[in-house]
């Protein structure tokens, strides 16, 4: 019977099915290439790393270090440190990384290169290997020559991929791969210079978590560390897990935008066959049995919709590897599990049954009755029947919320704001017809008044379709403003010439020279700022070597390793306030030296107003106390410092400095740095325009990934709006016919459907796009502390765009009115 | 006495998969002003679509129907629409109310396509007129069926039409009802001189108008005045 009945409503099931298909193949492509990326990185752990474990350390390795790394025999070693290379073909000049590699890394995995043999020759050769995107982008080929600090080398090839990079990570600076034999001649290593040791050890035999165990505490005293391919992998998992999860989400959320498109739909579809299920009752059919013709039509639909769901999302994961490639490390291979494919039929089936619960129940209330006297309305419902229907969708949904998060409260946040969003876009939708309802003037136009008054009519779906449209335009906005408030964040403030130009390692006799070259290029030196770079010896009176070995510390484990480039100055600058305490401006070396720190160095150090720190400032030692804690902005691009010493104190401790200007054009950034990488090859330049297009396409990167999911709840919404338009058919069709046959013109009847789903779409987007606002608005204020100036491109194309959809979409719907005489309709229905 | 509706020679042909079947053939008669007209006939006899083609409702294959001066066949859809909300009303077996309008918003529809500004308040006057002035505000599905139709002939009566078709408007009404909703038709109808064609398989009915057209498988068996006339 369920059969027979389905066939004869096949259309309208199989567009509730489409509700869920989207959600589905979502959900489950992203659980797929989850497994697979998981898959993925255990099997090529040992490629993403080069080596079986590395030991690292961000100076010269100390005696004690240095005696470590040498007895376990390291296979390769490396020295990288950012500076500026040039290329003398063009004068070009960037900041680089440059990793100075000796030995055969890497030991798994491949060094990429064009041409391939570069790879192995260019240590023999005696070349550098330099990053291919910006070889094209500085129009340069193997062969030319770069030059780096006092050296020039020929470019033996263009490097492609090396194990551990990602193409976003060196996007602010390439790499350029050079012997190490050749470091000490670049003369770039000098005081101050920021470097980072590596060895690499190729020794598969190793039982690398005894290694990790023995090793690791000793290394941590020397500031190094130790870091093996599974450590190193299993963080790059957890990392691409929270990755996944968010991606999870977002798929879940076009999952219940399709079930509620379900529950709406399967409300009017039974409404619509109360009576023939009043007649099969009639017929002596149970309770049980007409509940049961429904319950399996639903239950087909969502198995048949997960399947073909979970087909499309195999295909779509295929997509991941192309919109996630400048994110993954290695070249991933797909591969097809059968774990999220039942998963996808599995939620196909639960979810479509539980949404349509509510709606499936009234067919148990049908009275028989229904057959001599039909009324919608006397159907009685059993309010327990529905609230533990209710119920059960809310434990299904935040077990599964658990199941993807994995965590109970964020399982819990997720499933309550997703409540709060849908509670108050159908709020805000319910509250809007309610007003049209009551206050719309009854004198305007009857096409004008019909299709307002349309919104609110008995078995209207306008909450429902309210809903998919807000949440879809929810969604888009949201990311619009939060990418906009990102981009706000980094934008450097052209029209107030604040520095644009950051020269970093300046050695104090080369100030005056390098201030010169700006005068002589007619750029002003904004700042001159001291460098002064110490780590901590104590914290409140224990020494730091004892807090490292201490598990009950509460003290964060950077700042223990960390090497502070601290500077000393009278006034505090735009991108900092005092927060507690007291600024001090100077104060003479022989008292008490009084610091001012930040607050997130406060807030990891346990560090409050009076406590004490002892600094070794390069061997030597210098007592000071907490004076004051600033609240620093530091997405500000400014020079930003967790700790400020004041003046009178760090002058003649060994420094160098760092000039800032501003440079009002790209060529002028471009001559000046030239003049400057000449002179001085040791200073390196930042570039903040640079840094900001790189910003800016990092972004766009990222909202391009998350526009993709939230596609797929607009398009799922397209799907509810679809589905819920085709639901309402043959009645405005009807409805359509009859005004015409009372002497109504097809301009009138286009008319009122127009503006009854441009009402729905103006509002819809509108209402969304406010939320948007509204979140978009705690969001800058609570998360980014920033001001937030919305753009108008969602009032300006998403607004009109998603209106105009909708419209369509509505017209759609009656095209046939237009077409088929009234006489035929009237007959059908008779 | 001048004529309302001319039929001349109609023809009617549905293709019904790749046969081809006359519902009216060769169609002809004409109908007075004020007149009150019934048209009988077996079920399938082709009344309905009589009724539908007299009203611009759909176009027939042959032949000519004037309707208040107009030839149809020269009008296009909208001004057939035009034509109708003027000077036609409707009443329909199964009353064929918007289901999403109440009752006083179902009476008030033609007189709001033609944009008349005292709507509402002539919409309530009708309905009090037919019984259903307490009943206003309520949907057709919280209407019984003899207040459904009772609405529909407010509606019919609502644009002062020159003409009114009904069809069986007493089909779904028990005895009683539907003899209540009759009288009231023909008082309305007496009242606003209204011309009156009427479909119906009630030969007690059809004895009460002036003049019966009899069909029997499209064609037009007799076509004869009665002594009302």
């Amino acid at each position: 019977m369920a059969w027979r009945d389905a066939k004869a409503s096949r259309v309208r099931l199989l567009l509730f099915m489409a509700s869920i298909i989207l959600g589905i193949a979502a959900v489950v492509s992203i659980q797929l290439f989850g497994d697979n990326l998981k898959n993925n990185i255990q099997l090529q752990s040992k490629s993403l790393m080069g080596a079986d474990y590395i030991i690292d350390t961000k100076q010269v390795p100390t005696q004690r270090a240095q005696e470590i790394i040498d007895s376990l025999q390291p296979d390769a070693s490396e020295v990288n440190f950012v500076s500026m290379a040039s290329f003398p073909n063009n004068e070009g000049t960037k900041l680089v990384r440059i990793r100075g590699l000796q030995g055969k890394f890497p030991f798994y995995g491949e060094l990429e290169t064009q041409p391939i043999e570069a790879a192995s020759q260019y240590q023999s050769s005696g070349g550098a290997l330099v990053d291919a995107t910006l070889l094209l982008q500085y129009n340069i080929k193997p062969g030319d020559s770069i030059k780096i600090g006092e050296i020039s080398l020929p470019i033996t090839g263009a490097l492609k991929a090396i194990p551990g990079n990602t193409a976003i990570s060196t996007s602010v600076a390439p790499l350029v791969i050079i012997p190490q034999r050749f470091i000490e001649d670049t003369k770039l290593l000098q005081f101050g210079s920021r470097r980072e040791y590596q060895f690499y050890y190729h020794q598969p035999q190793v039982d690398l978590v005894r290694l990790e165990a023995q090793l690791q505490p000793l290394l941590a005293v020397e500031e190094a560390d130790l870091d093996t391919h599974t450590s190193t992998s299993s963080r790059l998992g957890r990392r691409y897990d929270n990755v996944g999860s968010f991606l999870n989400l977002t798929a879940f959320i076009a999952l219940l935008l399709g079930c509620v498109g379900i529950a709406s739909s399967v409300n009017i579809y039974i409404k619509e066959k109360i009576k023939a299920i009043a007649i099969l009752k009639c017929l002596g059919a149970s309770r049980k049995q007409s509940f049961l013709i429904f319950l399996i039509q639903i239950a087909g639909i969502g198995i048949l919709g997960g399947f073909i769901g979970a087909a499309l999302g195999v295909g779509l994961q295929e997509l991941f590897p192309y919109i996630l490639k400048e994110f993954l490390p290695f070249d991933l291979q797909l591969s097809i599990s059968p774990q999220p494919i039942l998963m996808g039929v599995f939620l196909g089936l639960v979810m479509s049954v539980l949404f349509a619960l509510v709606p499936l129940l009234r067919t148990w209330y049908v009275s028989p009755l229904e057959v001599l006297r039909f009324s919608g309305d006397t159907l009685t419902e059993s309010k327990n029947a529905r609230r533990i229907a209710i119920g059960i969708i809310l434990v299904f949904l935040y077990g599964f919320s658990f199941w993807l998060l994995k965590d109970w409260l964020f399982a819990l946040a997720f499933m309550l704001g997703v409540l709060v969003s849908f509670a108050l876009l159908a709020g805000t939708a319910i509250l809007t017809i309610k007003l049209v309802k009551n206050f719309f003037p009854k004198t305007a136009q009857f096409t004008t008044r019909q299709s307002l008054l349309n919104l609110s009519r008995p078995n209207n779906q306008t909450v429902v379709l309210l809903v998919a449209i807000g949440l879809g335009t929810f969604l888009i906005s949201t990311l619009y403003f939060t990418k906009d408030i990102l981009l706000d964040k980094t934008e450097i403030d052209t029209s107030s010439k604040s520095a644009n130009l950051i020269i970093l390692d300046v050695q104090p006799d080369q100030i005056g020279e390098v201030a010169e070259t700006f005068k002589s290029n007619d750029l002003p030196v904004l700042d001159n700022i001291p460098l002064v770079t110490m780590r901590m010896h104590s914290i409140k009176n224990k020494l730091v070597n004892k807090l490292r070995t201490d598990s009950t510390t509460q003290v964060k484990e950077w700042i223990l390793n960390h090497e502070f480039r601290t500077t000393y100055r009278s006034e505090l600058i735009a991108s900092e306030e005092i927060a507690e305490g007291e600024w001090v401006a100077s104060q003479s070396e022989s008292d008490f030296v009084q610091i001012s720190i930040s607050d997130n160095l406060a807030k990891d150090a346990h560090l409050s107003l009076g406590d004490s720190i002892v600094f070794n400032v390069q061997g030597v030692l210098m007592e000071t106390v907490v004076k004051s804690i600033r609240k620093v902005d530091w997405a500000n691009l400014q020079l930003n410092f967790t700790i400020v010493f004041p003046e009178g104190v760090l002058e003649k401790a060994p420094q160098f400095n760092v000039l800032t200007t501003y440079a009002a054009t790209e060529e002028t950034s471009a001559v000046l740095q030239r003049d400057l990488v000449k002179k001085f090859p040791n200073v390196s330049v930042i570039d903040l325009r640079q840094v900001y297009t790189v910003v800016e396409d990092i972004l766009d990167k990222v909202s391009w990934i998350i526009n993709f999911m939230a596609f797929f709840s607009i398009f799922t919404g397209i799907i509810v709006l679809i589905g819920s338009v085709r639901t309402s058919k043959y009645q405005r069709i009807k409805e359509s016919v009859l005004l015409r046959t009372l002497g109504a013109k097809n301009k009138q009847i286009l008319t009122i459907t127009a503006l009854e789903y441009l009402f729905l779409g103006v509002l819809g987007s509108l209402i969304g796009i406010l939320l948007a606002l509204v979140s978009s608005f705690l969001l800058a204020f609570f998360v980014f502390k920033e001001s937030f100036v919305p753009s108008l491109v969602p009032f300006l194309v998403f607004l009109p765009g998603i209106s105009l959809l909708v419209v369509v979409i509505g017209l759609s719907n009656i095209r046939e009115v237009l077409k088929s005489s009234p006489l035929e309709v009237l007959r059908k229905s008779a | 006495m001048a004529k309302i509706l001319k039929i001349n020679g109609l023809e009617k042909t549905y293709t019904s998969g790749s046969k081809q079947l006359t519902v009216l053939q060769n169609i002809s008669f004409e109908v007075e002003k004020g007149q009150t007209f019934s048209i009988v006939g077996p079920s399938g006899s082709g009344k309905t679509t009589l009724l539908g083609l007299c009203a611009g409702l759909d176009e027939p294959n042959s032949g000519v129907i004037e309707l208040c001066g107009y030839t149809l066949s020269n009008l296009n859809e909208d001004e057939c629409a035009e034509l109708r909300n003027k000077e036609v009303g409707f009443i329909f077996q199964n009353f064929q109310l918007l289901p999403t309008l109440t009752a006083l918003e179902n009476v008030s529809v033609p007189l709001e396509l033609q944009g008349a500004k005292d709507a509402a308040s002539r919409a309530k006057e009708l309905l009090e007129k037919v019984g259903l002035g307490n009943r206003t505000q309520h949907y057709p599905s919280q209407l019984s069926g003899g207040e459904q139709q009772r609405v529909a002939l407010a509606r019919a009566f609502s644009n002062r039409p020159s003409i009114l078709f009904a069809d069986e408007p007493t089909g779904n009404l028990d005895e009683e009802t539907g003899e209540k909703v009759i009288q009231l038709l023909l008082e309305l109808n007496k009242d606003a001189g209204t011309t009156l064609v009427i479909i119906t398989h009630d030969l007690d009915l059809a004895a009460r108008t002036q003049q019966i057209l009899r069909l029997k498988g499209g064609q037009i068996l007799t076509n004869e005045t009665t002594p009302n006339s």
